[in-house]
């Protein structure tokens, strides 16, 4: 049985109005952040969705840790619907279920020492009392590599690096000792010559605690150093899932070609061969009809403004929503 | 080959409550004209500000300390009380009006944030008209109005976009403005500063394809300042790598990536992601730079460098000729 | 939204906030403890006579019949029956406010001009002697008790210069202006009067500067801290690297982007003046709305205070009614 199963998932926001549109017009808009997602994570892997930003894949991370609920759809953990779990259960749940935002910056309270930020997390759930939640936490950060811990406990966070805060975060997120993590663009914020060392930092604890991970990221190239399957997003709806290999090598959607074409090489010597698509990725409140991606599309025929195309297994293990696939 | 400029020995500091920050220190460099060199470093390095110095607006409270900072302008630009002669020209010696007079028409500056950078108060044909009528002001309104259009399309924008404001545009039709902007009088040297880091990468790859188009049609120079050294393989000629305000390897692009000689550079490649080889281990670089309000003597990346000697910690290492045909600033290559 | 519908709404909704400002204030009254026809009345009075008083001002309904005919009179322009002689409110209100109004608009342009002026000085000379000389003198302004700067000025200029006069608003020996619009100085223009209206100039002279001073404390604080976040944004610095004229970066660009916000302050600020600059007006012997109401509450008057009360309501919600459309005519991002 996968870890988390994704069934048709929507998450649909009302459009920010004011008061006055709101009063006098009729028909309510909404932004389709997910329209009808499904995919499944089995235990201990790394699973990647990437995207442009307005893909909506971290709206669907933060459905799956039910940080928000779905607006219809299904999200299993373990063979359970999280969507019915309630009280004391929900709080267990939530325990399993991690989130680590993008920006480390304006995630932790400035005001708050890193020590007390994670030890937070134990308050929050009540485990344990002062001294053991102290010493919890010091075994945490000396396990994310800010050691010695005792220099670090009473810092503030405008005292350590971009690096150094992605590994508080990191530390608040398995204190609790999580099965399922999911980060939120860990690496984006951190300068490039350190990422490496929290992919790795990630790695081990992922080995240590036998963590799921979902990784949300607009970095291709990262994605594919750390996850062993990705899901690419476009509008709302994956459009390809495939091994981290293979959707590079053998990148079936255009969409996926077109993004992978994209991403700038750090070799001089690499040539860029497919065309980009023109424009840009359109307003998630009016989605184009059909295939989400049909008028961007180099290779769109008649078909694809009309029916949307299904997410299939058109290879083993790999996944494409695209009529040229049928 | 001729050079459009050349930075010698600049220094620009600031002032902060935590003490004084050298964030460009002592830096020489020389742009080729129709070249582009990228100007690579990670945050707090002094790029930015090196770039802003060249447009003599250097965020406050930062202050140029010394140096020169060498244009060789093609003709004559007059300015209110007069005209700054062809020739070569010291920036840091002009005045104010002198300096406002060569902005946007000699020297042409791209931001970060294209969502942040135009007047939002104005119709995007306003903004063309408006540095047309700056530093042409005899020009007729109607005839603005035309170069404007002109513009436009060549950027791929409707025309009768002109009477949008900012905001009906998206990020990355408001970056072709801005480069646009920047195109407009044809500049000798167009400093582009991370033009490209808050675009998704299929825009990116967009606007990046845009800027080499123009640079051909526009025989322009550039000066392209990014983190990103994948963006640098693909659009520089020649790449100079920043660390804590001082410059440590200039390279021509190739030779950059193929054989860098800075043991800073090459633990910088070492740590970029390349798509193509997701076996290749990634390393880092460990611990962090030092502050640059308490300086270290010597070579700034000493603690961190793997092959760290005495006399590192002794004076910063000048720039040396490397083998590579560029120039380094590490004592591995002295007397070789 | 288009700005047609915006405006449209926007007034549709303005209907909704003065039912409830007016029921409020209503309430207000009938609630508070005391009988207000017996509160009138110092000493005892005869049982007949209060009955008849009563029914005269309509008190003896009871208070649902009297919420319907005082919605149902302001409809209609009435605002009651004064207490003391039974005259209409209305025609108090129409005699004293265009006192008020003119005062509060030249204090209020006084004040502005004044505040913006200096606030755009003090933010481009940021942390210098003159900024700081400049915030001081905000302060000082602010903190400063009008009745108090009211009565040093009297004593300087109509006192011991005697080169204006002070108390009222026109020269007692001589008849005013016809009534127009009930401001002097226009209606002295208007009847091409210039001697009527230098007269009333000079008269308002004293009573605006005093006003002006006092309430151009926050208008030099709110635009000098607008003005310096504005100038810091990019869109500024972007327009300095095109080489823009350093007025039009000041005015066109930052002024206009940091203007909103004093915006709302002047409406705020304009809606208090309205009702009537108490203090100022009795400082001056000014026969607008806050002397009338000061009078009032001294003669216990509860439906002249009420008639009052409910004109100034209105006059708040047509301020900010104003001062919302003027908003949509000034940010483009409203509009469309």
């Amino acid at each position: 049985m996968p870890l988390i199963e994704v069934k048709n998932v929507m998450k649909h926001f009302p459009v920010q109005k004011g008061f006055l549109d709101t009063l006098f017009t009729r028909q309510k808009e909404f932004v389709k952040a997910v329209d009808g997602v499904s995919f499944e994570i089995e235990e201990g892997e790394v699973f990647g969705l990437a995207g442009e930003s307005g893909s909506g894949k971290t709206t669907m991370g933060r459905l799956i840790v039910r940080l928000i609920d779905p607006t219809a759809g299904q999200i299993l953990f373990a063979g359970q619907d999280i969507a019915t779990i309630r009280g004391k259960q929900l709080r267990l749940l939530k325990r399993r279920l991690q989130f680590t935002f993008q920006d480390p910056y304006s995630s932790l309270n400035p005001r708050l020492t890193i020590g007390n930020a994670i030890a937070d997390a134990l308050r929050l759930q009540g485990i344990g009392n002062k001294s053991e939640q102290k010493q919890r936490t010091m075994k945490i950060l000396e396990r994310v590599g800010l050691s010695p811990a005792s220099s670090f406990y009473d810092r503030l966070p405008h005292q350590l690096s971009g690096g150094q805060r992605q590994r508080v975060v990191f530390g608040r997120a398995i204190i609790l000792e999580p099965k399922f993590v999911v980060t939120d663009e860990p690496v984006a914020m951190v300068d490039v010559s350190v990422r490496a060392q929290i992919l790795e930092l990630m790695k081990d604890l992922q080995d240590e605690y036998s963590l799921t991970y979902l990784f949300i990221s607009h970095d291709l190239a990262t994605a594919r150093h750390i996850c062993d399957r990705i899901g690419i997003m476009y509008l709302g709806k994956i459009v390809e899932i495939a091994d981290k290999d293979r959707i590079y090598t053998d990148s079936l959607h255009p969409y996926t070609v077109s993004l992978m074409a994209a991403i700038p090489v750090p070799d001089p010597k690499a040539k860029k061969g497919e065309a980009l698509p023109k424009g840009e990725i359109p307003s998630p409140i009016n989605p184009p009809s059909g295939c989400n991606f049909h008028p961007r599309c180099p290779r769109t025929f008649e078909r694809c403004a009309e029916e949307e195309p299904a997410l299939r297994e058109v290879k083993k293990e790999h996944w494409v929503a695209c009529h040229l696939y049928d | 080959m001729p050079t459009l400029l050349e930075i010698h020995n600049l220094s620009i500091e600031y002032k902060t409550r935590l003490g004084t920050a050298r964030a460009v220190d002592n830096v020489s460099i020389t742009l080729d004209e129709n070249k582009t060199l990228g100007l690579a470093g990670e945050s707090g390095c002094g790029k930015s500000t090196l770039g802003r110095s060249i447009i003599r607006l250097v965020p406050y409270p930062g202050r140029i300390l010394e140096g020169e900072i060498l244009l060789n302008l093609d003709e004559d630009v007059p300015y209110e009380n007069g005209v700054v002669e062809k020739g070569q020209i010291n920036l840091l010696q002009l005045d104010g009006d002198q300096m406002r007079a060569l902005r946007g028409k000699k020297l042409a500056y791209i931001f970060q944030d294209p969502m942040t950078s135009l007047n939002p108060m104005e119709r995007i044909g306003k903004h063309f008209v408006e540095i047309i009528k700056a530093h042409e002001p005899d020009t007729p309104k109607e005839d603005a109005q035309v170069r404007t259009k002109d513009l436009l399309e060549a950027l791929d924008i409707l025309p009768e976009r002109v009477l949008d404001y900012p905001h009906q545009f998206s990020g990355g039709m408001r970056q072709r403005v801005m480069i646009g902007l920047g195109l407009t009088l044809t500049p000798q040297l167009l400093i582009a500063d991370e033009p490209t880091t808050s675009l998704d990468v299929i825009v990116e790859a967009q606007i990046l394809n845009l800027i080499s188009d123009l640079k051909d049609k526009f025989n322009l120079t550039m000066m392209l300042i990014t983190h990103n050294l994948g963006v640098l393989a693909e659009t520089a000629d020649s790449i100079a790598i920043m660390y804590t305000g001082r410059i440590m390897e200039v390279a021509p692009t190739e030779a950059l990536f193929e054989s860098p000689q800075h043991p800073y550079t090459q633990a910088l490649l070492q740590s970029v992601p390349d798509v193509r080889k997701p076996d290749r281990k990634l390393s880092w670089i460990p611990g962090s730079p030092p502050s640059l309000t308490e300086p270290i003597p010597g070579c700034m990346f000493r603690p961190r460098c793997p092959h760290a000697m005495e006399i590192c910690a002794t004076e910063p290492p000048p720039l040396m000729k490397s083998t590579s045909g560029g120039i380094v600033a590490c004592y591995l290559y002295e007397g070789s | 939204m288009s700005l047609k519908s915006y405006v449209v709404t926007r007034i549709l909704l303005a209907i909704p906030m003065v039912l409830l400002l007016l029921t409020f204030v209503f309430f207000v009254i009938r609630v508070m403890p005391g009988d207000p026809a017996l509160l009138h009345f110092e000493r005892r009075v005869d049982p007949a006579a209060l009955a008849e008083f009563r029914r005269r001002l309509g008190l003896d309904q009871p208070i649902p019949i009297q919420y319907i005919t005082y919605l149902g009179g302001l409809f209609v322009g009435n605002f009651g029956l004064s207490m003391q002689d039974f005259s209409p409110i209305v025609d108090h209100l129409i005699a004293r406010f265009p006192a008020t109004l003119e005062l509060a608009i030249y204090s209020m342009l006084f004040a502005v001009i004044l505040g913006i002026i200096l606030g755009v000085f003090s933010s481009k000379r940021y942390d210098s002697t003159t900024d700081h000389s400049i915030r001081l003198f905000g302060i000082i302004t602010y903190a400063i008790p009008v009745f108090f700067l009211g009565m040093i000025l009297q004593l300087i200029f109509a006192v011991w210069l005697r080169v204006l006069p002070s108390g009222t608003r026109f020269d007692p020996h001589y008849v005013p202006p016809p009534r127009i619009t009930g401001l002097y100085t226009i209606d002295s223009l208007l009847t091409g009067n210039l001697w009527a209206f230098m007269v009333s100039v000079r008269y308002l002279i004293l009573p605006t500067v005093t006003l002006g001073l006092v309430l151009c404390g926050i208008f030099i604080r709110l635009t000098r801290t607008n003005m310096i976040e504005t100038l810091r944004k990019d869109f500024v610095v972007a327009a300095e690297a095109r080489g823009l004229s350093d007025s039009r970066i000041t005015y066109q660009y930052a002024l206009r982007n940091a203007f909103l916000p004093i915006l709302t302050m002047i409406g705020l600020q304009f809606a208090v003046l309205l009702a009537g600059a108490v203090l100022t007006e009795t400082t001056f012997s000014w026969p607008g709305l806050g002397t009338y109401i000061v009078d009032r509450i001294a003669h216990r008057d509860y439906t002249a205070i009420q008639g009052t009360v409910v004109f100034y309501a209105i006059l708040v919600a047509v301020v900010t009614l104003i001062v919302d459309l003027l908003y949509a005519a000034f940010d483009p991002r409203i509009r469309f």
